[in-house]
């Protein structure tokens, strides 16, 4: 038997408030661990690496433009590093440790086998610029992709290479764009519904167009109407997000589409929202000419608090001749080439339009995305739309007799259910309610957009949570709702029990402290 | 001297062929905390409805119009350290350039003080 | 399905609360035609994670990778070694599965690293500030070559021959879209970099002079000369970093006078992954913060007076500016920037110091070998860890043949360029501090078998 047990000790039991009393010493609380700079911690003469071998001094002479002294940059013995890291973690909200609703973001569970296939040395330990015949193994992981990609979306051809969903935006403009001087078209006009993400508008003048906006109707949709009385010789294309930022399918795609194409246009659909119909409707189908898909959306790669993405673009019969290189081409013999600046003319594809970044793309994300595609297969990946939408109108019904859904009458939502603040008590709003999550455990879902709805908050479950999740955060949302209606003070201050309470942002606007001046 | 307003609430004082511009106390109330403005260049030209200037809060950026056409004869460099200065008198220390007129006529489109009141009880 | 946690009987359950008889019901907004009624067609059905992984496992197999074989490749995706701390830290589950950190409540360890990250990158570059990262170099540039363009209030950027192929080309296939001029050369197989070719190129209309340091070929510009002479015509200058371990050994680029500084972080922390993820290094003066693309972490207090970290200036980007933001990039680089800031926080400025030796070292030697083999010079009058040499025949089909040896030698300039007759000989050769002597002696021998 234990000793601790036979003394007969037995905790005592403190009374409520007793805890926020107490001060620390360190400014930790318990596990809730702060951490110092590694300015403030760390030295010069502090490293956690080493060297085979000693520096022959003679064969570092000759050297113009040397240094006089090493970048004063503190350095941290292993044991110190990995005690830094690991309690700066602790201070992040993760999809590891719960529900992240994020609406249009799609926070789902990262496969761990994913990263394990990643690190694999034939994708991860392979340079660029190596002979062909040594990095198959990388370049079929890339057409394997490819091929998979062009299948779920019923389109000709994929440009590979974007490094991000708004890149993927940018290279899909670009072919349009390139498409249209190959004919000798010079239009100037992108129309962007009024829904749609920034990244859109800035993309499309990013491209050198100007941009038009679209309103929608009443029932969060593009005005069809609208649209097809702007259009002309004047408009190279349109943007649409399809399902699109009020959690909606645009049922009127290819009645648009059509319009567009009769008018001498091209369709980009930004596929952000791709995941809430992957294996279900082929954007070609819907006579889409370019479509980017970000592979941290749809496929799971991990977001990594901000990145890395990829955002590989799908292309129509139109486009796909003027994609960028590098892109690759599979062999009679089952090799697959490569092709770059180096053999695209004699290889028949002159009219790539140039170059998105340096190397071949997010060689990390493909192998990554492949392994959760091959996971789920075809099968798999329907199961997957139809579990993320299912879940998605389960909170929206669980939650519209609380929280005023702007569309809830509309029909089904797709993958994500929209809400607004219409109700809160006065001086009451949105970031209110988000900040409240916080203090319940979850991370709160995306606030203020779309535009379009007033105090908008977009709650996007995604597939990989279970019903018995579902049920406690709706049952947390239903309790800040009232709490927001009744006008409860301790929700206008929260967070309360986070690492840190609302931050200042003014003030960093202010005075800009970008960098550690000690 | 006499100010005049836009709907765009900049607001404009003019004496003889030079004017003050800033925005208005109703503008800065809707922007919340200012963080920042973006001046105009002495010497710079400008035209009636130009953006001439932009005025970052923490969560938006602003265009500042052009109330009357002109030539910019300075900004208002108070503002590259005290932005807060357009939150606590924007329509006094908290002026953004001062210009000198092309055509006084253009500013009979503009509003005066009662008018822009009534308007902005409007919106 | 291991992913998915609904079974057959929460989703009855569930279609009951939302009213719908079927999954395929909550879809009526598809139009019917455009509707599958089951698994898309010509595509497999799912997989184990064994069948999976041993799928990948035979591809993985088909490559040959840079630690099986002596390995000498550079031209901007370097070969160092990354400790294990590194791939074991960025793979907690808080950091690799946390969203951008727009909460910051909930957020300052991604943000606590950005700040020491845009701190780590101000520092090795020598500039005010820094951004918390872009997608990679070649982007980055562009981004930079565009903020000139703001700054200066002009059109035209002057590149030297030295900067990587792929970046110009990155930047060439923009400018032909946003209307920028850009005056480009290729590299000659000179001993010195193109410094005096591109001075006299900047005149009154130029907005930046675009300089790689050390350039394509390895050699070491002067930037203070050309900083100089391109403030001189009120042009700024941009240089580029495609190796930041260089700056281990040589001064910051911001010292010398370089307005905007940009590089490629991949060496640090982030491993060669065949071209990508890597990370976009963007530092610059603090005049020209407001100008920056990119996000930036910012410190502040929070509601107790306690000391946090949040994303600031975000006015700048897309999402608020829509069509008049600096840039349409909405994403950094974030684990990437991670690991690079964890591998420089283990090196400290000593670690890196004695990490550029090494791998300066380990060049000088390999070009000494190199030199003695019949029919091959070395080009470089001055380096750090990569050179050029010629080679008495085409370098492409060298390389090929090295590779067929189990060497893989360098790159090749014909590949970088095709089409340049006079570069077709050349071949770049890198080494670092993986590189070990049997490395440089199998090169050798595999050489000469190549060249007899």
């Amino acid at each position: 038997m234990n000793e601790i047990n036979r003394s007969g000790w037995r905790p005592a039991m403190g009374s409520a408030g007793e805890a926020e009393a107490i001060e620390t010493t360190t400014g930790n609380r318990g596990l809730q661990l702060e951490e110092a700079l590694i300015f403030e911690i760390g030295n010069l003469d502090h490293c956690g690496v080493d060297f085979d071998g000693a520096i022959d001094e003679r064969l570092l002479e000759g050297l113009p433009s040397r240094r006089s002294a090493p970048v004063d940059l503190p350095g941290l013995t292993e044991p110190e590093a990995v005690r830094h890291y690991t309690r700066l973690s602790r201070q992040n909200y993760a999809i590891d440790l719960g529900l992240f609703p994020l609406g249009s973001c799609t926070m789902k569970h990262n496969p761990r086998l994913d990263e394990k296939v990643a690190r694999f040395p034939g994708f991860a330990d392979v340079h660029p610029l190596q002979p062909q015949s040594t990095v198959q193994g990388a370049l079929k992981v890339m057409d394997e992709l490819a091929q998979w990609l062009i299948t779920l979306t019923g389109m000709a051809g994929v440009a590979m290479t974007p490094k991000a969903g708004a890149h993927g935006e940018l290279c899909g403009l670009l072919c349009i764009r390139a498409a249209l001087e190959a004919r000798g078209d010079a239009r100037e006009v992108i129309l962007v519904p009024e829904s749609a993400h920034g990244t859109n508008p800035a993309t499309a003048a990013f491209a050198g167009y100007r941009v038009e906006n679209i309103p929608a109707t009443a029932d969060g949709r593009v005005d069809v109407d609208a649209l097809t009385a702007r259009l002309g010789l004047d408009v190279a294309g349109v943007m649409i997000t399809n399902p699109n930022t009020c959690g909606l399918f645009e049922r009127d795609l290819k009645t648009i589409a059509d319009a567009v194409h009769a008018a001498g246009g091209f369709v980009y659909c930004d596929g952000a929202n791709f995941n809430a119909i992957v294996g279900r409707v082929r954007p070609g189908d819907l006579g889409v000419d370019a479509m980017h898909i970000n592979l941290h959306k749809t496929f799971s790669t991990p977001h990594g608090g901000g990145g890395p993405g990829s955002g590989p673009v799908v292309l129509s019969a139109a486009l796909a001749p003027f994609a960028p290189l590098p892109f690759t081409t599979r062999g009679a013999d089952g090799s697959v080439h490569l092709i770059e600046e180096e053999n695209a003319a004699q290889e028949g594809h002159a009219q790539a339009f140039g170059r998105m970044c340096a190397f071949h793309g997010q060689m990390g994300m493909y192998s990554r995305a492949l392994a959760y595609i091959l996971s789920h297969g075809a099968d798999g990946l329907r199961q997957v739309s139809g579990d993320a939408v299912l879940n998605a109108n389960y909170v929206l019904r669980s939650l519209e007799g609380v929280l005023d859904a702007p569309f809830g009458a509309a029909g089904p939502c797709m993958h994500e259910a929209l809400f607004s603040d219409d109700g809160f008590a006065e001086g009451f709003s949105t970031l209110d309610l988000a900040k409240g999550l916080i203090d319940e455990g979850y991370h709160p879902m995306t606030v203020y957009f779309p535009l379009v709805v007033h105090g908008a908050m977009l709650v996007e479950p995604t597939e990989t949570e279970s019903r018995g999740g579902l049920d406690q955060f709706i049952g947390a949302m239903r309790v800040l709702a009232e709490r927001a209606k009744a006008g409860d003070p301790l929700l206008k201050s929260a967070p309360h029990l986070a690492p840190r309470r609302r931050l200042d942002e003014t003030l960093a606007a202010r005075k800009p402290k970008l960098v550690w001046k000690g | 001297m006499p100010r005049y307003f836009t709907k765009d609430h900049e607001w404009i004082e003019v004496e003889g062929d030079a004017a003050t511009v800033g925005i208005t106390d109703y503008a800065q109330s809707q922007l919340g905390d200012i963080t920042f403005v973006e001046l105009p260049q002495a010497g710079a030209s400008v035209g009636k409805g130009d953006s001439c200037s932009v005025v970052d809060s923490v969560k938006a950026a602003s265009d500042v119009y052009a109330p009357v056409s002109g030539s910019v004869t300075e900004g208002n460099a108070v503002l590259e350290d005290q932005p807060e200065l357009v939150n606590t008198a924007a329509e006094a220390e908290g002026w953004l350039w001062r210009m000198t007129l092309a055509d006084a006529g253009e500013l009979a489109d503009l509003m005066d003080e009662d008018a822009y009141k009534a308007y902005v009880a409007e919106l | 399905m291991r992913y998915l946690p609904l079974n057959d009987a929460d989703r009855a359950a569930m279609l009951d609360v939302v009213g719908a008889g079927s999954i395929d019901d909550l879809f009526v907004d598809v139009p019917a035609e455009a509707r599958l009624a089951g698994p898309v067609p010509g595509l497999p059905m799912h997989a184990s994670e064994m069948a999976v992984e041993r799928h990948m496992a035979r591809l993985s197999a088909q490559s040959l990778t840079a630690g099986q074989a002596p390995f000498f490749l550079g031209a901007g995706a370097y070969r160092h070694h990354v400790p294990a701390s590194v791939d074991h830290l960025i793979q907690r589950g808080e950091f690799l599965t946390a969203y951008t950190p727009y909460q910051p409540e909930i957020a300052q360890g991604t943000l606590q690293v950005l700040f020491e990250f845009q701190t780590q990158v101000a520092r090795l570059f020598g500039t005010d500030v820094a951004n918390a990262s872009l997608y990679d170099g070649s982007t980055a540039c562009w981004e930079a070559v565009t903020m000139a363009g703001r700054i200066t209030k002009r059109k035209k950027a002057v590149f030297s021959g030295g900067v990587h192929p792929h970046y110009v080309e990155t930047a060439r296939t923009m400018a032909k879209f946003t209307g920028d001029t850009l005056v480009t050369r290729l590299p000659e197989l000179l001993a010195a970099s193109d410094d005096d070719a591109v001075i006299a190129d900047i005149d009154g209309e130029t907005s930046c002079v675009v300089v790689q340091y050390p350039d394509i070929l390895g050699r070491i510009p002067d930037l203070a000369k050309i900083a100089g002479a391109a403030q001189a015509k009120g042009a700024l200058l941009i240089a580029v970093v495609t190796e930041p371990v260089a700056l281990g050994l040589l001064e910051s680029p911001g010292t010398l006078g370089a307005d905007i500084v940009v590089g490629e972080g991949q060496s640090l922390g982030v491993g060669l992954q065949f071209g990508g993820p890597y990370l976009g290094l963007f530092g610059c003066r603090e005049k020209y913060l407001r100008q920056m693309p990119g996000r930036l972490c910012g410190e502040t207090l929070d509601a107790d007076g306690k000391r946090g970290f949040v994303l600031t200036l975000s006015t700048r980007e897309q999402h608020i500016r829509r069509e008049k933001a600096t840039s349409n990039i909405c994403t950094n680089s974030g684990l990437c920037a991670l690991a690079f800031s964890i591998h420089l926080t283990l090196l400290g400025g000593k670690g890196l110091e004695e990490m550029a030796k090494h791998s300066r070292v380990r060049a000088a030697q390999t070009a000494q070998a190199l030199s003695k083999v019949a029919g091959v010079s070395v080009v470089n009058a001055s380096y750090f860890n990569e050179f050029a040499v010629v080679l008495p025949r085409d370098a492409r089909d060298v390389v090929r043949e090295l590779a067929d040896k189990g060497v893989l030698g360098g790159v090749s300039l014909g590949r970088l360029y095709p089409g340049a007759d006079g570069l077709a000989n050349g071949l770049l050769v890198t080494a670092t501090e993986c590189t070990t002597t049997e490395d440089i002696e199998a090169l050798v021998k595999a050489l000469e078998e190549v060249l007899a």
